[in-house]
C-alpha cells in the first residue's frame, strides 16, 4: 500500500470542518488565512491528539517501567516509524525530533561542522536562503576556518546554476539548500544541485521546511545527507522538527546537547553515548506533539498528497491571473514552478500599507522580508507583500482576496 | 501636561469621531500621511532613522530660541507616515516638561493601538520613545 495515500475522493468542504480555525472571524470578516508559509492551521485530529495525550496517556518516556510510561513511549516511537515511512528513510533511527527546522539545521551545523570541517574548507548556499539556513553556517565557518560560497539568482530569484562547477568543487565539504522558497515559492532545481555535491563528494543538507506540506518527499530518491522541516508546517504542532539523517553520518557525529536519554553510562570521568536517535535527543522532548504530529501525517494520508498536490496547483493558477488581472502587480520567482506562495509588490506602494488594510478586511498575508535579507537585497526590494494559501484555502477566498486587494489599492492610490 | 497638548488630544479624537467605519478611518490617516511634508532626502540619515521591522520612520528634531521643540517626521509607508503626522501634531512647539509628562492617550481612543503594539514593528512606537529621549536630553541641556 502506498502509504501516503489512503485517500478518499477530495471534499474541500469536509476537509474544512475538519480545521476549526477555518470557520473563524477576523476584524469582523470572515477570516481568509493567506499565510500558511508561516505555518499551516491544525486538523481536528492533532487537537484530540494532544488532549489525549495530556488527559490519558501523560507520562514521560524512555525511563519508567510503569503502565503510563510504556505506553507514551510506545506511542511516541509509533510516530517516528510512521515519519520514517512517510520520508521513505531507511529506519527510523534516521528519525531525529528536535525543536524546528532552525534546530534541526543548527545540529547539524554544529555536530557534524566539528566532525568534518576544518580551515579552507567551502560550505556553499543558495541567495533565496532563509536566515535559518544561513547564520548556523556562518557560526560554523566562523568556528572552522570555513568560508561561505552562494549560489546566486537572476534578477526575478532564481537560481542561476550556470557556474555550478566552479561552486561546488573538491573544496566543498557541505551544501545546504532549501527544497521549496519561503520567499517565492519556487521549487528549486534541487536534483541538480545534489548530484554536484555527489560528484564533488561534498554532503548535501536540504532545508524542506516549505516543501513537506506540499508534496511527496522521499530522502532516498533525492539521496540527500540531511532533511531538515518543521512540524508546524505540515498542519502539526508549533515547536517540533524532524531531522532525517543517514544513520553513517548520524553514527560519526558528535552529540549535539548533553544531559538526559542522550547517554549510556555517566561516571564523572568519563561518559559513553547513546546509540541513535537518543544520541541526539537529550532531555525530556515534546512528547505530546511527536504523538500529535502522527495525527497530523493522518490527516495528510488520509487526504493524500498528491491530492493535496492537485488540489493546490488548482489554487495556485487560479492565484496567479487573479494577481496578473491586478493592474500594477509585480511578483516574483518563477511563474509555474512552485507551491502557492506569491511574493509581489505594487508600484510605489509599501507593503505594509497593503498588509494593515487587507487585515482590516480579514485577510491574513505576511508583509517584510519574510527572513530572506540576502534575496531582497540582491533584487534591490525592501520587502514584499507575500500571499501563501494551503490545501484548505478555496477559490471563493482568493475572490475575496482580490477585491479586498483592488479595496486596498484605491484607498492607497 | 500642557493644556495645548491635550486640547490637540481632544480635537483628534473627536475628528475621528464622526467616521462610522475603519475604511473613513484609514482613508482620513493615508490622507494625512500625503499631507505631511516629506523629510528631505539628504535629511534621511541613519541618525534619524528609527528603524521597524516593517516600516521606517524618520524624526527630526530641532529647538527653538523659546525653548520648544520642534519635529519633522517621515515614513516609508504611507499608513506609518499618517500616524506620524498625529504624532507631531500633538508634540510639536512644545516645552521638553510637558512632552515628558504627556499620556498619549488620543492613539488608544481612536482606536488605533494596534499600531504601537512592538510587534507591529513599525516604527511607531519607536519614534513616540524617540521623540521623549529628545525632550529629556533637552531638559538636561537647558539645566546645564
Ligand atoms: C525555508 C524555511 N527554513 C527555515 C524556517 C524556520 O522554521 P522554524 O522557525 O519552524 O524553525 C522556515 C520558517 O519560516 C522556512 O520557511
Amino acid at each position: 500500500m502506498d502509504i501516503h495515500s489512503i485517500a478518499e475522493p477530495f471534499d474541500l468542504q469536509k476537509l474544512r470542518r475538519q480545521i476549526p480555525l477555518m470557520s473563524s472571524h477576523a476584524n469582523g470578516h470572515p477570516l481568509v488565512y493567506f499565510d500558511n508559509a508561516a505555518t499551516t492551521q491544525k486538523p481536528l485530529e492533532l487537537l484530540e491528539s494532544l488532549n489525549n495525550y495530556y488527559q490519558f496517556h501523560n507520562a514521560n518516556i524512555h525511563r519508567g517501567a510503569h503502565y503510563l510510561a510504556n505506553l507514551a513511549t510506545e506511542q511516541f516511537e509509533d510516530s517516528r516509524v510512521a515519519m520514517a515511512k512517510w520520508l521513505n528513510a531507511s529506519e527510523a533511527a534516521e528519525i531525529i525530533f528536535t525543536s524546528g527546522t532552525t534546530e534541526s539545521i543548527n545540529l547539524v551545523a554544529f555536530s557534524w561542522g566539528q566532525q568534518y570541517l576544518k580551515p579552507g574548507d567551502e560550505i556553499v548556499l543558495s541567495t533565496t536562503e532563509h536566515h535559518s539556513n544561513i547564520v548556523p553556517w556562518q557560526m560554523a565557518a566562523e568556528r572552522s576556518g570555513a568560508a561561505i560560497r552562494v549560489i546566486p539568482v537572476d534578477d526575478n530569484g532564481i537560481w542561476d546554476l550556470t557556474n555550478l562547477q566552479t561552486l561546488i568543487t573538491a573544496k566543498t565539504k557541505m551544501v545546504a539548500v532549501q527544497h521549496v522558497s519561503n520567499a517565492l515559492g519556487t521549487i528549486q532545481p534541487i536534483e541538480q544541485v545534489i548530484a554536484a555535491a555527489r560528484a564533488a563528494g561534498a554532503h548535501v543538507l536540504i532545508d524542506g521546511a516549505q516543501a513537506i506540506g506540499h508534496f511527496r518527499v522521499d530522502v532516498q530518491a533525492l539521496d540527500c545527507d540531511f532533511y531538515a522541516f518543521s512540524a508546524h508546517k505540515m498542519y502539526g504542532p508549533t515547536g517540533l522538527g524532524v531531522l532525517y539523517g543517514k544513520r553513517s553520518l548520524l553514527d560519526a557525529m558528535p552529540p549535539y546537547k548533553g544531559g538526559g536519554e542522550m547517554i549510556k553510562t555517566v561516571t564523572f570521568e568519563k561518559t559513553t553515548y547513546n546509540e541513535l536517535p537518543h544520541k541526539f535527543e537529550a532531555g525530556t522532548p515534546d512528547i505530546a506533539g511527536v504523538i500529535a504530529l502522527h495525527a497530523s501525517l493522518n490527516f495528510m494520508q488520509q487526504t493524500g498528497i498528491e491530492a493535496i498536490s492537485t488540489q493546490e496547483e488548482v489554487l495556485r493558477k487560479k492565484m496567479q491571473t487573479t494577481l496578473q488581472s491586478i493592474d500594477g502587480v509585480e511578483l516574483f520567482g518563477d511563474v509555474d514552478n512552485k507551491v502557492p506562495i506569491f511574493s509581489f509588490v505594487l508600484d510605489g506602494i509599501h507593503p505594509y500599507d497593503i498588509g494593515t488594510l487587507l487585515d482590516k478586511q480579514g485577510v491574513a498575508v505576511r508583509t517584510g522580508h519574510h527572513c530572506t535579507e540576502p534575496l531582497w537585497s540582491r533584487l534591490k526590494v525592501p520587502g514584499t507583500v507575500r500571499a501563501s494559501l494551503a490545501l484548505y484555502n478555496t477559490e471563493q477566498e482568493i475572490d475575496l482576496f482580490a477585491n479586498a486587494l483592488r479595496k486596498a489599492l484605491t484607498m492607497l492610490r | 501636561m500642557s493644556s495645548t497638548i491635550e486640547i490637540r488630544q481632544q480635537e483628534i479624537i473627536s475628528e475621528f469621531e464622526m467616521f462610522s467605519d475603519w475604511m473613513q478611518k484609514y482613508e482620513y490617516i493615508i490622507e494625512l500621511g500625503k499631507e505631511l511634508p516629506l523629510i528631505a532626502t539628504a535629511l534621511k540619515t541613519d541618525e534619524l532613522l528609527i528603524k521597524g521591522c516593517q516600516s521606517k520612520v524618520w524624526l527630526h528634531a530641532s529647538d527653538a530660541s523659546d525653548g520648544c521643540l520642534h519635529f519633522t517626521a517621515d515614513s516609508d509607508a504611507i499608513i506609518t507616515k499618517g500616524l506620524v503626522a498625529l504624532v507631531v501634531r500633538v508634540f510639536d512647539g512644545e516645552k521638553p516638561e510637558d512632552i515628558l509628562q504627556t499620556d498619549l492617550h488620543f492613539v488608544k481612543a481612536i482606536g488605533l493601538h494596534e499600531h504601537l503594539s512592538p510587534t507591529r514593528s513599525n516604527g511607531l512606537a519607536g519614534m513616540i520613545q524617540q521623540i521623549k529621549n529628545y525632550a529629556l536630553a533637552y531638559q538636561l541641556k537647558q539645566k546645564q
